[in-house]
């Protein structure tokens, strides 16, 4: 649909979002991401049957583990939507490329020498 | 088998405060059955500790492992070359693990990051429940399969207490009263006259009330 979306979202893609691990997660903000979100089929539309429901719970998993740390939980985030709705992914990406801004710099970044 | 639960991480992170290189050990036993100290579980403690680590300014180095049983001594020499490296090692096992792994290698330091809890099995996905207290001398065959010592809060070996209400025991809603359970299958069984037989007091020596427990296999001692 050549629809744009911010070019600092990285795109992973996988057969279907119950392949993500909550250790894919924690890697990605341990490696210095300012946000992870699992965009994943509509709830009951999962193709195999609750892949996505398992998603969420790994992402609220991770939410919670975040907010124990002392990182904001909104950081990651779950989003549910069809392999139809082009612009609904756009505006996702949009969404959490903002929130990325907002919240600021991960506090996991290496910090150089002052 | 043995439920543990991981330590809340404020505990962990405190434990390794001093610490610039650890070790994670897991174990494949109950703690992988039980989802809590696995190699996945290994995996996420290690990037937590990373990320907590990373945010103080103050990285960590951590090693993962792990190994197929931490209560038998020929797994436990497994790791003999690496334990040495660490500052520190954590044990995910059950509280038997960090206890064998002093005892074969004093020069390090052990930590468990989890808090062993019980006997017991899943009673459905992501759910593990109490069943045994390892009370020495096994009476479920008296209770049709149901174990008062282990479910009964107040280990009760005569019947319910005043507090069984709607089948739940007064401290919790969320605990089912055995003794509503067993008196019931009893019932249902025809076998109710079996709660008013006289049987001996029950010997308590056995469970953790006489001392820490020991068990031979005679026909296997070397």
């Amino acid at each position: 649909m050549r629809l744009s979306y911010p070019p600092n979202v990285k795109v992973i893609q996988v057969p279907c979002t119950g392949r993500v691990d909550i250790i894919h997660l924690l890697k990605a903000i341990e490696d210095g991401a300012d946000a992870v979100y699992v965009a994943g089929c509509l709830e009951g539309e999962c193709h195999f049957l609750v892949g996505n429901l398992k998603a969420k719970k790994r992402v609220q998993y991770v939410k919670k583990v975040l907010q124990e740390l002392g990182i904001e939980p909104e950081r990651v985030e779950m989003f549910n939507l069809s392999a139809g709705e082009g612009p609904r992914f756009a505006e996702i990406a949009r969404e959490m490329a903002e929130r990325a801004k907002a919240l600021g710099p991960s506090p996991v970044k290496i910090k150089k020498a002052a | 088998m043995i439920i543990a639960d991981r330590k809340p991480l404020g505990e962990l992170l405190e434990m390794v405060k001093e610490c610039n290189k650890i070790l994670i050990l897991g174990c494949k036993g109950c703690v992988t059955v039980c989802n809590v100290g696995g190699t996945k579980e290994v995996g996420v403690l290690a990037s937590i500790l990373k990320i907590a680590r990373k945010k103080e300014g103050r990285p960590i180095e951590v090693e993962e492992k792990t190994i197929e049983r931490q209560c038998d001594p020929e797994y436990i020499a497994q790791v003999k070359d690496m334990v040495g490296q660490y500052d520190a090692v954590i044990s995910m096992a059950c509280g038997v693990g960090p206890q064998f792994l002093s005892e074969a290698y004093p020069d390090q330091r052990f930590f468990p990051a989890v808090n062993t809890t019980s006997f017991g099995g899943a009673v459905s996905h992501g759910i593990w429940a109490e069943r045994c207290a390892g009370c020495g001398t096994c009476l479920i065959h008296h209770f049709d399969g149901l174990c008062p010592i282990a479910r009964c809060s107040k280990s009760l070996l005569h019947g319910p207490c005043g507090g069984s209400a709607s089948g739940k025991c007064e401290i919790s809603k969320e605990v089912d009263c055995i003794w509503d359970m067993i008196v019931k299958k009893k019932m249902e069984k025809g076998r109710l006259q079996d709660l008013t037989k006289m049987k001996p007091n029950k010997d308590w020596r056995t469970a953790r009330d006489g001392g820490p427990r020991k068990s031979v296999r005679e026909e296997l001692v070397q």
